[in-house]
């Protein structure tokens, strides 16, 4: 009864060697590197480049531990931090800023085991060190700039349509768009609802005042709030490259939030004042007809903003937008055809469209590009227009050196955030602390499980040590589980490995507990293995799936260091049955199922109650009142189920784990008898065993 | 070895008038405790700021919290933790320092006071993001008290779905009674922690519950009383060793866990602990006030004894 089909024990013997295999990376820790990868398409990564690296590495005379390409970008190994940090400046200086050359740390397991997909865990904020932020998109700010496009829009369409209006004009949330008489209203409404989709119209009558009053539409702004945290991710993506960080992530959380975890960054401070540079672009109209030197006096005109101009004086400017800076798709620094220092820009279809009509309108007047960050507002650059320029490929130059166009094109690249961001979360680990962290997540794992293993070895013996086993390649599983999926481990994730430890030994103890019931009870060895698995199974699944429901709210509703917790949690669950039901058993079934006489199970030393012999204890047909011998039949049947000894004798046919082979009703009922009479190897296990089947075989006789 | 040789079953049953009034009266203290004292609520919950710095040299707290003064930060609190080089600095939300600004302006202070320092942690959390965790926390216990009972009620009944949850609720009221008493911080880690206490001690009540079932199609016609008893009894030494093994891995985190795990083993303790209390004494007896019969368990398989039924 106690053996496995060979099947069963290919699973195992497969599973742990994935286990082992997908483990492995583990052990061989991480050496500090270089990556380089190009910011542009023009300039791949290619084998010229990794010629180029190694020769400035050689020319600075920096060691290095190993130089490859791989995935589109150069990863050089360094034997420690120090040359790493050394060989980015250099690297940095060498190849300048086409390339986001970024700190990283490289697995140091061998190469065949990368090939396999064998990669080691992957480490969270709080074990490696780094970043972590939440930023929330402010969506009214959006939303006011939205308004102000339309707004301007508006006006325009009004004009081109020569529809009189008196004004429009934003208050909050709404448009109010003036008229002096109801016709031109009339008129008006009927060209703008077919022309703006976004936008809802209302009209608004009262004191002789002709108004149309406009609102965004519902989906129109959900739309807008996805688009608007897209374009912010996409520009926070590239200013993380400017930062210059290997593994970045940044993702959409919930509606209008965005996470971005930037692992093994060590300057925090630089960290947060380039994301948090939250930035917008608009171009506006210079107002050269009016007197800035009144405006500096305080007396600013309507309509107009007073801003200081990068690198210049102060400057008034229109407070019309025209065009703001989600239209900008690229900013490059480059030159003119007469080698003067450059920005080119490009612009989207709408954009361009926009900037088009702009420049037609306005040749020889001044246009500025505002940087709007949070309470400062300055103007980046205010060039002359020439000429109306169309195609959406503008040349901002004159007047600026490279490294000013450099910067400017940096300012327009990067400052595009759509709507302004807020960091509402931020979790900074410094990379001590995430190295001592690693240590005692660790420690309480290694110590738990030492502690664990030593006592069950003690007071199972031989099973324990088995139980010990499952346990070991329980961890060994979870590890190389979480390695597969590259989860991010936590500290919270590594005290669930711990945990899972503490917990997973509870299926074996069940077991075995089981097991030593079994043998009180009477059976033979064979018979007391195989019941106390067959029935401890049934707990340990109940059990586990209460502590599943956990983990899963875990998961669900925890953020964050919780979320690794339940990860590590529910996969633990997952393995430890896998691992103390069927591989503890397939260990037994080896080790034990194919002793035809298996005289003692070796489970530590079972106490057998001394009045069990009278039949006191787990004798339940004494607690029983007499019973009706016609019903005992079917309840017999009844209790099988669950297993009372009728379910044993059962058992004892097929298999025969002892002596007894017959088919006889009364031979069979003496099964456990003989078992227990085999089983007696001690003095007083023979005593008692002997009394104990006398009762046995009494009570088997009245039931039958 | 054999540590529990325990020669017939211990009466617990008979002692469910005490344990009822053991029961009643720490959780009315617990209730108590987290009504007047309430829990200290740690930054994810609250909104605010931790810093956390180490010195080369043992820190001096009086110092720190003049720099902090000298920034005009007031409702600081500055605290060793761990040894005497670690400072944990705890900030309020402000409003006058934008969220990024702050921990970088108290660094640069400090680094100015003493240049030794080192940044450790930093924690940032919005008000509005604190309460949504502590929305997400309460949901979280109630989603898994939910799960709970309905999982018990389809395995079981429904009486064992009440049973178990109440005795585990009792167990999270008396970690959270604790945590309020002694006024330990209450942070996300020990969220998690009382939600896995809130799982695994639900296991200790199905293994009593599991043999609770055997033992009404075994024994027929026995007392109620009795079943329970004797379930009890034979899973105690599994109820024992389990929860001492997974004590010790508890004990390696409290020693070697260092302070972020440290409250989170300290709930677990006091989980573990209750939990065993609770299963043992106030599942089983609510159970039994619920009126648990053998038809609740026992009707429902009799239905196809064939298969399995004895064939001599």
């Amino acid at each position: 009864m106690n053996r496995y089909a060979l099947w069963k024990y290919l699973i195992i013997a497969v599973s742990l060697l994935l286990g082992l295999l997908y483990t492995l990376p583990n052990f061989f820790g991480e050496s500090p590197a270089v990556q380089i990868s190009p910011l542009r398409v023009s300039n791949p990564a290619d084998t010229a480049l990794l010629q180029q690296v190694e020769d400035s590495l050689k020319r600075a005379n920096i060691q290095n531990d190993g130089l490859f390409l791989e995935e589109g970008s150069i990863k050089v190994r360094f034997l420690d931090t120090d040359t790493q940090i050394k060989a980015k400046d250099v690297l940095q200086s060498s190849l300048g800023d086409d390339y986001m050359i970024a700190l990283n740390l490289l697995p140091n397991s061998p190469q065949w085991l990368a090939n396999l997909g064998a990669l080691p865990m992957y480490l969270g904020l709080d074990l490696r060190g780094g970043v972590h932020f939440m930023l929330e998109v402010d969506m009214e700010g959006a939303i006011s700039t939205a308004l102000d496009r339309h707004s301007a829009d508006i006006r325009a369409a009004l004009r081109e349509k020569r529809i009189s209006y008196a004004g429009v004009e934003r208050l909050g949330e709404t448009l109010t768009i003036k008229f002096r008489d109801a016709e031109s209203r009339e008129q008006a409404l009927s060209m703008l609802k077919s022309d703006y989709d976004d936008l809802q119209f209302r009209e608004e009558r009262a004191d002789n005042r002709f108004h149309l009053i406009a609102t965004i539409k519902q989906e129109a702004l959900v739309q807008m709030q996805d688009s608007t945290v897209q374009q912010n991710i996409t520009t926070l993506r590239n200013r993380v490259n400017e930062l210059g960080v290997a593994e970045p992530i940044i993702q959409k959380a919930g509606a209008d939030r965005v996470i971005v975890q930037l692992p093994g960054v060590q300057d925090t401070a630089k960290a947060k004042e380039i994301l948090g540079r939250t930035a917008t672009l608009e171009i506006r109209m210079v107002d050269e007809e009016r007197d800035l030197d009144a405006a500096m006096r305080g007396q600013v005109p309507f309509g107009s903003e007073l801003y200081e101009e990068r690198g210049g004086g102060p400057i008034l400017v229109k407070k019309q937008v025209l065009l703001t800076g989600d239209r900008i798709t690229d900013a490059q620094p480059g030159f003119t055809e007469d080698n003067q220092p450059a920005v080119h820009i490009r612009l989207d279809n709408n954009g361009a469209q926009v900037f088009k009509k702009l420049t037609r309108e306005n040749v020889g007047r001044r246009m500025a590009i505002l940087l709007i960050e949070r309470n400062r507002t300055e103007v980046v650059t205010a060039p002359v227009i020439r000429e109306e320029i169309g195609g959406g490929r503008v040349q901002i130059s004159g007047s600026m050196t490279t490294l000013e166009a450099r910067d400017v094109a940096l300012l327009l690249r990067a400052g595009a955030l759509a709507a302004p961001m807020d960091i509402i979360e931020e979790r900074t680990v410094g990379p001590s602390l995430g190295a001592d962290n690693i240590e005692r997540g660790f420690n309480s794992t290694l110590y738990g499980f030492l502690a664990v293993a030593v006592f069950i070895t003690l007071y199972y013996t031989a099973f324990g040590a088995i139980s010990v086993l499952a346990l070991s390649m329980n961890l060994l599983l979870l590890v190389g589980l979480l390695s597969i999926l590259q989860a991010t481990l936590t500290l919270p994730g590594m005290a669930a490995l711990a945990l899972t430890v503490g917990m997973a030994i509870d299926a074996n103890v069940l077991i075995n507990e089981r097991i030593r019931d079994e043998l009180r009870e009477g059976l033979s060895p064979q018979m007391a293995i195989n019941a106390g698995y067959e029935r401890a199974s049934g707990t340990i699944l109940d059990s586990n799936i209460t502590t599943l429901i956990a983990g899963i709210a875990l998961f669900a509703f925890g953020s964050g260091p919780v979320k690794g917790f339940a990860v590590v949690l529910c996969l633990g669950i997952l393995t430890s049955v896998f691992t103390a039901v069927f591989v503890s058993r397939g260990m037994v079934n080896f080790m034990y199922g194919s002793r035809r006489k298996l005289e003692t199970v070796p489970i530590g030393k079972i106490w057998i109650p001394e009045n069990s012999r009278t039949k006191k204890k787990f004798n339940y047909e004494a607690l029983v009142k007499p019973m009706d011998k016609t019903a005992s039949a079917a309840q017999s049947a009844e209790s099988a189920t669950s297993g009372s000894i009728d379910a044993h004798e059962k058992n004892a046919q097929p298999e025969g784990g002892s002596a007894v082979t017959g088919t006889a009703a009364p031979e069979s009922a003496k099964a456990p008898e003989e078992a227990l009479l085999a089983n007696s190897n001690s003095p007083r296990a023979k005593t008692q065993g002997g009394k104990r089947a006398t009762a046995g075989s009494g009570r088997k006789s009245r039931k039958k | 070895m054999e540590f529990f040789r325990v020669s017939r079953d211990i009466p617990f049953m008979s002692w469910r008038r005490s344990a009822a009034v053991i029961s009643i009266v720490t959780f009315i203290l617990s209730a108590f405790f987290l009504t007047t004292r309430g829990l200290n609520l740690g930054v994810d919950f609250t909104g605010g700021t931790v810093l956390e710095v180490s010195y080369a040299q043992a820190a001096d707290l009086n110092q720190i919290r003049e720099v902090l003064n000298g920034l005009n930060m007031s409702d600081v609190t500055v605290q060793n933790f761990g040894t005497s080089r670690d400072v944990m600095i705890r900030l309020p939300v402000m409003p006058d320092y934008s969220s990024a600004k702050l921990s970088e302006t108290v660094l640069e202070a400090l680094r100015q006071a003493d240049d030794t320092v080192e940044m450790r942690r930093v924690e940032f959390v919005g008000p509005q993001v604190g309460s949504e965790l502590l929305e997400n926390g309460a949901l979280a216990i109630l989603f898994v008290s939910l799960g709970i009972v309905a999982y018990l009620a389809v395995r079981f009944e429904w009486k064992f779905g009440v049973a178990g949850i109440i005795a585990n609720l009792h167990d999270v009221i008396i970690i959270l009674g604790f945590f309020a008493f002694f006024q330990w911080e209450f942070s996300l880690t020990v969220l998690a922690a009382v939600l896995a206490v809130l799982g695994y001690s639900v296991n200790e009540s199905v293994v009593i519950f599991d043999r609770i079932r055997e033992n009404f199609r075994k024994l027929r016609k026995v007392e109620v009383t009795t079943v329970i008893d004797n379930a009890i009894t034979r899973t105690m030494a599994r109820t024992i060793i389990t929860h001492g093994s997974t004590q010790m891995v508890v004990i390696a985190m409290l020693l070697f866990g260092g302070e972020v795990l440290y409250y989170f083993a300290l709930a677990l303790t006091i989980g573990i602990l209750f939990g065993i209390y609770s299963s043992i004494m106030v599942a089983s007896q609510i159970l039994l006030l619920l009126g648990v019969k053998r038809e609740d368990l026992v009707r429902l398989e009799e239905k196809k004894p064939e298969n399995d039924g004895a064939v001599v």
